[in-house]
């Protein structure tokens, strides 16, 4: 028969022990929020978006006009590059070479005159493939010249474009941040630790000598997942806090994300306790887990959105279950979307029911 | 009710049988030695009785109940320390205790049991601090939290220096003034001497020799004999002008005369005087516990349980560093 007050006893000595370990505290709570703090800043600053951009202007006008100039000039009131002009006397590519410049717009020595005529004349776009500016500045470049090639010829723009934000209010990398990060203090936390007390306790014989005890193994689990759970709300309490006040967080508390930071803790301890009981030694379990952890870490939306992955990983994203905890923290602080959290919930409910079960099948006190 | 029965308990790991065949009682109040060399079968023998492994054969039974079956009830009842015992980090030995004390919903006095066990000075260490002694005292102290009437000790004092044995030593009198029933499993013969009203002595899964440590020296030991420093001509000469059975031991330089009685002592000695010959060093020995077990477990024995073999102990070969 389950007894609270054995869990209680459990949970008090546990969480004492915790507590009184410097590297244990470190990683559940300090760790998450420096981690908020680096991310924060590195995303968070006066970055206004802009792109500096090379350019070289060789047009030697024609009928009292220099159109590459103006072209340039047309460039820079846009409000994704800045344009920096390099003087025509130099060779292009070695300057963008020697300024380790991603990008550049070479504009050619008859190209006011090729434009007023009507002839063809082609601009050449300086990238590298590797930058993930240098699809923006092509694009740009070639959005001005289609205006330009349209006002040749007296058309007229039907398209025009209007920026709006997806959401009804400004949303910034740190609203995604937090939730993201919550998830990865949800996974690690919980996750390595237990793996490395169900194998280390298994080596030392620690179990054998609890399970001479009155304590049940199904109530030493539970007093593990009620410490994580303690320490996740902790943590979630304190990474939003950093998040609002350090760097002007958007994110909505209600009480939709209580499921999450209860049965996030639930499931991972359940499959580190579950990595550790099927494991042979603690060496074996710490690689183990790392294998399970690691991926997860990366591919389940924790520091960047999975949308930018390629489908075959979105798919493998789709198969992990911090996704569904990340995403369901995202879809309740940030997109308010409660429809899309309740499905993230029973799909962790789920998971979380069964690895539970397996872990406490599996997990032995004692040996046949 | 005896606290322990065992009738042909038997327990295999793969082809290896750990345990073969072995029965024992152990009485009321009685502290009970289970020796034996590394790899004996005395730690799977005493899992089994303490509920914490399956048997494959036989019956066991502990404060009339079984074990394995009955674990959850009997673990209420008995006090165990395991080999090596480790527990967290960062508990204090008092905190340990009360720990316990809740998780068997008892009430308890800790400072009582840390007075107990020796170990009040150290009552607010944490647990990763305590020397190996200290450890072993804190594992003694949580297996009497329940006031168990039965106790299990796997090797309480390996790997301890002599003073922190000789403290456990005082604590399992103690235990023993108190009337309480253990069971030691040890492979330090000095300790089952000192601590055992009876032992058993296992070797390859099987009980080799049970009883009083003068019973087993009865039974398997050489009785007295004389030993004397010399040469083999002179033990010739002994055995060629006396009855005497005369044996000579060429690692040792020794040649050695068992005793019927006490005056084929003086019969030798006159011959060895009589030869002219030069002798060293004489005296007269008895088997100790440690002989009987070196020869018990070195050599076997057979159903008869005589010891199987040369009665002469080969010294070890030990190798020299350059």
């Amino acid at each position: 028969m389950v007894s609270g007050k054995r869990i209680f006893s459990d949970f008090k000595v546990f969480s004492r022990g915790y507590l009184r370990n410097k590297f244990g505290l470190f990683f559940g709570l300090i760790f998450p929020v420096i981690l908020i703090l680096i991310f924060g800043a590195i995303f968070s600053g006066n970055n206004t978006g802009t792109i500096d951009v090379y350019a070289q202007n060789q047009d030697t006008g024609a009928f009292g006009q220099n159109l590459g100039d103006r072209f340039l000039s047309a460039l820079n009131e846009s409000t994704t590059l800045r344009v920096i002009t390099v003087n025509a006397s130099e060779n292009f590519p070695d300057y963008l070479a020697a300024h380790s410049a991603s990008d550049g717009i070479l504009i050619p020595q008859n190209f006011s005159a090729n434009y007023i005529l009507g002839q063809p004349v082609n601009l050449t776009v300086y990238g590298n493939p590797t930058s993930s500016t240098s699809g923006i500045v092509s694009g740009t470049v070639n959005g001005y010249a289609n205006y330009f090639n349209l006002q040749r010829f007296n058309g007229t723009m039907i398209i025009g474009l209007t920026s709006a934000t997806v959401n009804t209010q400004q949303t910034k990398y740190i609203d995604f941040l937090i939730p993201g990060l919550i998830g990865f203090s949800i996974l690690t936390s919980p996750m390595f630790s237990l793996v490395n007390i169900s194998s280390e306790y298994k080596k030392t014989k620690l179990f054998k000598q609890l399970s001479l005890t009155p304590l049940t193994k199904m109530e030493w689990l539970t007093s593990k997942v009620l410490w994580y759970i303690v320490l996740t709300i902790a943590g979630f309490l304190l990474m939003v806090g950093v998040g609002i006040f350090a760097f002007g967080a958007h994110v909505t508390l209600t009480p939709w994300l209580i499921p999450f930071l209860v049965l996030g803790p639930m499931l991972f301890a359940a499959l580190g306790m579950l990595v550790g009981t099927v494991t042979k030694n603690p060496e074996t379990a710490g690689v183990i887990g790392n294998i399970v952890t690691f991926p997860m870490m990366f591919l389940a939306g924790t520091f960047f959105p999975i949308s930018i992955m390629p489908t075959y990983l979105q798919t493998v994203a789709h198969g992990l279950p911090l996704f569904y905890i990340i995403e369901g923290l995202n879809n309740v602080m940030v997109y308010n979307n409660i429809t899309g959290a309740i499905i993230d919930l029973v799909v962790v409910a789920v998971i979380t029911v069964v690895i539970f079960a397996l872990a406490v099948k599996l997990f032995k006190w004692r040996e046949d | 009710m005896l606290p322990i029965e065992v009738v042909s308990l038997k327990k295999c790991y793969g082809d290896i049988r750990a345990v073969d065949d072995i029965s024992f009682t152990v009485k009321q109040g009685e502290v009970f030695g289970l020796l034996g060399p590394n790899g004996a079968g005395k730690t799977t023998t005493i899992e089994i009785l303490e509920g914490l492994r399956a048997k494959d054969e036989g019956q066991v039974k502990v404060l009339g109940l079984d074990p394995w079956k009955d674990g959850y009830e009997l673990h209420k009842k008995i006090g165990v320390i395991p080999q090596e015992f480790t527990f967290f980090e960062k508990i204090t030995p008092k905190e340990a205790i009360q720990y316990y004390a809740d998780l068997f919903k008892v009430k308890v006095d800790p400072d009582a049991i840390l007075k107990e066990v020796l170990l009040e000075d150290s009552a607010k260490v944490y647990f990763d601090s305590l020397s190996g002694g200290q450890k072993q005292k804190t594992g003694l102290a949580l297996s009497l939290v329940n006031s168990p009437e039965l106790l299990f000790l796997d090797e309480p004092t390996t790997g301890l220096d002599p003073n922190a044995r000789r403290a456990i030593w005082e604590v399992i009198r103690g235990l023993k003034a108190k009337g309480k029933t253990i069971i030691l499993t040890t492979h330090y013969l000095d300790e089952a001497q000192q601590l055992s009203d009876r032992v058993a002595i296992m070797n390859h899964g099987k009980i080799v020799a049970m009883g009083t440590s003068e019973e087993i020296i009865k039974q398997h030991g050489s009785g007295e004999r004389l030993e004397i420093h010399g040469t083999e001509k002179l033990a010739n000469y002994i055995k060629e002008n006396t009855e005497l059975q005369v044996d000579y031991n060429r690692s040792r330089g020794e040649i050695v005369i068992p005793l019927k009685q006490k005056i084929d002592a003086l019969a030798a000695l006159a011959a060895a005087e009589q030869s002219g010959m030069d002798w060293g060093e004489i005296q007269t020995r008895q088997d100790s516990l440690d002989d009987v077990f070196v020869k018990l477990v070195s050599y076997g024995v057979n159903e008869q349980g005589e010891i199987i073999g040369d009665n002469e102990v080969k010294p070890a070969v030990s190798k020299r560093r350059r």
